[in-house]
């Protein structure tokens, strides 16, 4: 096969050929540059305070600890997944102030003061929340990595449509939204179930909202 | 136990448990984030530390140099793992790339270091300083290109690249009506929701890691072979596996990392796979070309049939065979299938959901609904037309069970088939309304598997094996086995999987897991009824095992009461026979797809789906059914937008991330139903079942695709059918 222009290296290829051949095109001077810090240095940490499922936890972290590894890898709390790691699946959704986000893509000092939702926060085995019983009633889940993030956004999209808050598939902005099939799976085409429980999914959240989604 | 005469009635049978739509047993765990997966084994907690892999940045060539200095300088790293420190390393049975690379790199990302710190954060942010030369040296890159270059390769697991039955060229220049179609299918990615996770620790010279994986029997091998330890020396563990669907049948980059950074920093070593890492390090299901050609009567009898494929993978690897379906799917008395393999550079091709069916499908149902169209047939009356009992290239084989003839009939019937109009003429609104059709084929495959069951005192029945759970059902199916087998509720029952501890399974793969796994069970319990039976002074023939109890003429006892000394131990495999050989075991089904496309802009929505199966006994209604809407789901993806795109000057799959490759969401797809047929085959096991949860994603695609065609009557060949391939050929906006 041929190349255009064989090896040689244009702008466009740079960016192509990924990150690591423009540190190695610009290694010299990076390594220089890397060597004249004081590189032993601990990463500076920040202190904070948040509520995690109604119990308060004091954190000294890496400021560059996200609110996703805080929870998995320093409270312990894995029940919140990483898929992604950049906002891209949804894996990671639990309720900030009463709100779904992506924890994967924020920071957790950005939380201080705050209050966190986690799945662990909704129910326990022995005794579930509405919607993870629904998810089981309905097998909303297959091999179940997806399953607190859809949970968590599912929790939280009832809530939205109470509240009145429009999607993209809402009509009349002027009415109150209802829980529908389609207002359903476009609120939450955030969380990706690799699987293919979408219609099982549905189904559960519509049984919690009393209705046949 | 051996089994290698057809099942005569047994106790699963009784269908008292088996055969239920039951809840998943560890539904309760999953839904509250309290069920363990690799990355989150708290074992040696304190002492975990952290790998981040570093990937080769070219694809061919060589590293020239790799300056560790600052990596090493960084806060808080351990040690850094390199091919130039880690020792001699071997190479995986089923790995067909290295898993370090270095100084040879053999593919993008391929792994070349492991820099290990105390945290995440120190080790991603070290793994940035790693400095590297690299000699690259050209690759190829483009399967179009490389066509030319293909040749036949061996045969795989018993699979001939070539077959040929009669005079096929004669036959297709004689047919009254011919087609003759090229198809092009892109590389697809597996995109789990679990990234590939370990976490190792040694003590002594014994390895455990705990991993995310399909075939724990397989992977202790190619750990202790990449490693060069015994395998007596190596344990894994996987209790729960956040999808595979191919992905993780082998062992990948971050077990044998992990193990070797654990060697390195003598600490416990945790080591995920980041998701963009992932597209370019792990295999793929590799892309095709396929041509098929059908010679037929005007009557619309097939005369002539043949289905080529070509496709390309590293030096060592093998063809997609993408044309397995066709030696058995159709009749047709004159008939040739071939694989050519052609040698890229791209990251390693392997298997993913329905290797070979799913991509083969793709093509041959989009020409037998050209075909129909040729000769002015129904395309389910054209496919019923041509259905054969018996292995076409073998007659002497007949099908154990065929009912694909049942699927399409009954399909058709409750999708309101008959309401299809003619392409391009459906409308609703600004929606081209359009349906499709295809058959869904795989082949039921059996692979021996061990058990064992252990009965205590309290009547509680505890189930070991290494069979894993990928989100099939495997806990809830295996459990029902048992419970059925010793006549208790499946609350009596404790299933633990995915321990290399436990015996030998079939693993998951292949859809050979449900029915092999379940009836090694069997196989254990019989024993194990054996043993309760003679313990409590009782006859093994006549003892009945129900309702808890443990009855022959007038004599019951509490199941328990046989474990009253201590506990009843029981261990034994399904080994499976000559069966198949004689006779044919496939599952069969039929996709019934409505789409509607928008008139002026081209967007494609999926309205309706429906698949009817056929598939030996159903185990679990409920979870059987999650399979094949996981499969519709994926096939939907195939259809309208999964493609790994190709860089080909410098060979690496360009959309490595959940937002580049695109994959089916919510809003994507509709409510999906599925109707499984009664099927009961004494061939297979037992248990008298099948696999599905790969027949669900058989045809799929194809059918999504003769769907938008007759909505348009724009037929596009090459997956995936975005807008841009036919919105110039829609029909006039009126």
């Amino acid at each position: 096969m041929a190349l255009p222009d064989e090896f040689s290296i244009s702008r466009r290829g740079l960016l192509a050929a990924g990150a690591a051949s423009v540190a190695a095109a610009s290694a010299s001077s990076s390594v220089a540059e890397a060597q004249s810090r004081p590189l032993a240095d601990p990463p500076p940490t920040a202190k904070l305070r948040f509520d995690v499922n109604g119990t308060a936890h004091d954190l000294e972290l890496d400021t560059r600890t996200t609110l996703l590894d805080a929870l998995r890898e320093h409270l312990h709390l894995s029940g919140t997944k990483k898929g992604c790691d950049h906002g891209q699946c949804g894996a990671c959704t639990v309720i900030v102030d009463g709100r779904r986000i992506n924890s994967c893509l924020t920071l957790a000092v950005m939380h201080d003061g705050e209050k966190i939702t986690t799945i662990e926060g909704l129910g326990t085995p022995d005794k579930m929340h509405a919607m993870q019983e629904a998810f089981v009633a309905h097998d909303g889940f297959q091999c179940g990595y997806c399953t607190p993030g859809q949970i968590c956004s599912a929790v939280a999209v009832l809530d939205e449509i109470k509240a009145g808050i429009p999607s993209h598939v809402t009509a009349d902005l002027t009415a109150a939204p209802t829980v529908t099939n389609m207002e359903i799976r476009e609120r939450m085409s955030g969380n990706i179930c690799r699987c293919g429980a979408y219609p099982n999914i549905v189904a559960a959240i519509g049984d919690v909202a009393g209705v046949k989604a | 136990m051996k089994f290698d005469t057809p099942a005569t009635t047994n106790p699963i049978d009784r269908l008292k448990v088996v055969g239920k739509p039951t809840d998943r047993v560890e539904g309760p765990l999953k839904t509250t984030g309290t069920a363990p997966y690799a990355y989150e084994h708290r074992d040696f907690a304190a002492t975990q530390a952290y790998g981040h892999v570093v990937g080769s940045a070219i694809a061919k060539g060589k590293i020239a140099s790799m300056d560790l200095d600052a990596a090493h300088a960084a806060p808080g790293v351990l040690a850094i793992v390199t091919a130039a420190n880690a020792g001699k390393l071997g190479k995986g049975d089923f790995n067909t790339a290295k898993l370090l690379g270095g100084p040879e790199i053999q593919h993008y990302h391929q792994a070349i270091a492991l820099v290990i710190a105390e945290t995440f954060e120190q080790a991603r942010s070290a793994a940035a300083l790693v400095r590297v030369e690299y000699t690259r040296e050209k690759g190829a890159f483009d399967l179009a290109v490389a066509l030319d270059t293909a040749v036949k390769p061996p045969a795989m697991f018993g699979t001939e690249p070539d077959t040929s039955v009669g005079d096929f060229a004669a036959a297709f220049a004689a047919a009254p009506v011919q087609l003759d179609q090229r198809y092009t299918t892109p590389d697809h990615a597996h995109a789990m929701m679990e990234p590939h996770a370990s976490i190792a620790n040694w003590d002594g010279d014994e390895l455990t890691l705990w991993t995310s994986n399909q075939m724990i029997a397989w992977s202790v091998g190619d750990v202790a072979k990449t490693l060069g330890i015994g395998k007596d020396k190596v344990r894994l563990v996987s209790p729960y596996i956040g999808g595979g669907f191919g992905g993780k049948l082998f062992v990948r980059a971050d077990a044998i990392l992990a193990a070797l950074g654990a060697k390195a920093a003598r600490r416990p070593v945790k080591v995920a796979l980041a998701r963009p890492f992932m597209f370019n390090n792990t295999p793929h299901r590799p892309a095709t070309v396929q041509r098929v050609r059908l010679g037929a009567t005007k009557e619309g009898k097939i005369t002539a049939i043949s289905h080529e494929s070509w496709s390309g993978d590293l030096p060592g690897g093998g063809p997609e065979t993408a044309v397995a379906q066709t030696r058995l799917l159709y009749a047709g008395a004159d008939r040739m299938t071939m694989m050519r393999l052609a040698v890229l550079d791209l990251p390693e091709g392997n298997a993913m959901r329905a290797p070979g069916e799913a991509p083969g499908l793709m093509a041959l149902e989009v020409a037998m609904d050209e075909m129909a169209e040729k000769l002015g047939l129904d395309p389910v009356q054209f496919r019923i037309l041509n259905d054969t009992q018996v292995d076409p290239e073998a007659p002497s084989r007949p099908f154990t069970q065929r009912q694909l003839n049942k699927c399409l009939e009954t399909g058709a019937e409750k999708f309101g088939w008959a309401k299809r109009g003619k392409p391009g003429a459906t409308r609703d609104g600004k929606w081209l309304v359009g349906m499709g059709v295809a058959a869904a084929f795989r082949n039921n495959l059996n692979a021996n598997s061990a058990a064992r069951v252990r009965l205590s005192g309290s009547g509680v029945v505890t189930v070991e094996t290494d069979m894993t759970d990928i989100g099939t059902g495997s806990y809830t199916i295996i459990g029902q086995t048992a419970a059925e087998m010793m006549g208790v509720p499946l609350d009596r029952i404790v299933v633990k999987l995915g321990d290399s501890s436990f015996p030998v399974s079939a693993g998951s793969g292949g859809q050979w897991g449900a029915n092999s796994s379940t009836a090694g069970v069997y196989a254990a319990c019989v024993k194990l009824r054996e043993a309760a039976a003679q313990k409590l002074g009782l006859d093994p023939i006549d003892a009945v095992f129900a309702d808890g109890k443990v009855k022959a003429g007038r004599r019951s006892f509490a199941l328990g009461d046989a474990a009253k000394d201590g506990e009843l131990v029981a261990e034994d495999m399904i080994e499976f026979g000559k069966l198949a050989e004689k006779e044919q075991q496939s599952t069969f089904g039929a996709h019934f797809v409505e789409v509607g496309v928008d008139s002026m802009t081209g967007e494609i929505r999926i309205r309706r789906m429906l698949a009817v199966c056929a598939a030996g006994r159903i185990l679990n209604p409920k979870a059987a059914r999650s399979q094949v809407i996981g499969g519709m789901t994926m096939g939907a993806g195939a259809a309208l937008m999964e493609e790994l795109a190709v860089d080909k000057r410098f060979g690496f799959f360009v959309n490595h991330d959940l937002a580049g490759y695109e994959v089916p969401v919510h809003a994507d797809i509709p409510y999906q139903e599925v109707i499984f047929l009664d099927e009961v085959d004494p061939n297979t096991s037992p248990m008298k079942a099948k696999g599905v949860g790969e027949l669900g994603i058989c045809g799929v695609a194809a059918a999504v695709a003769n769907a938008v065609y007759n909505a348009t009557g724009a037929r596009v060949r090459s997956y995936p059918i975005t807008l841009d391939k036919f919105i110039d050929k829609l029909p006039e906006i009126a």
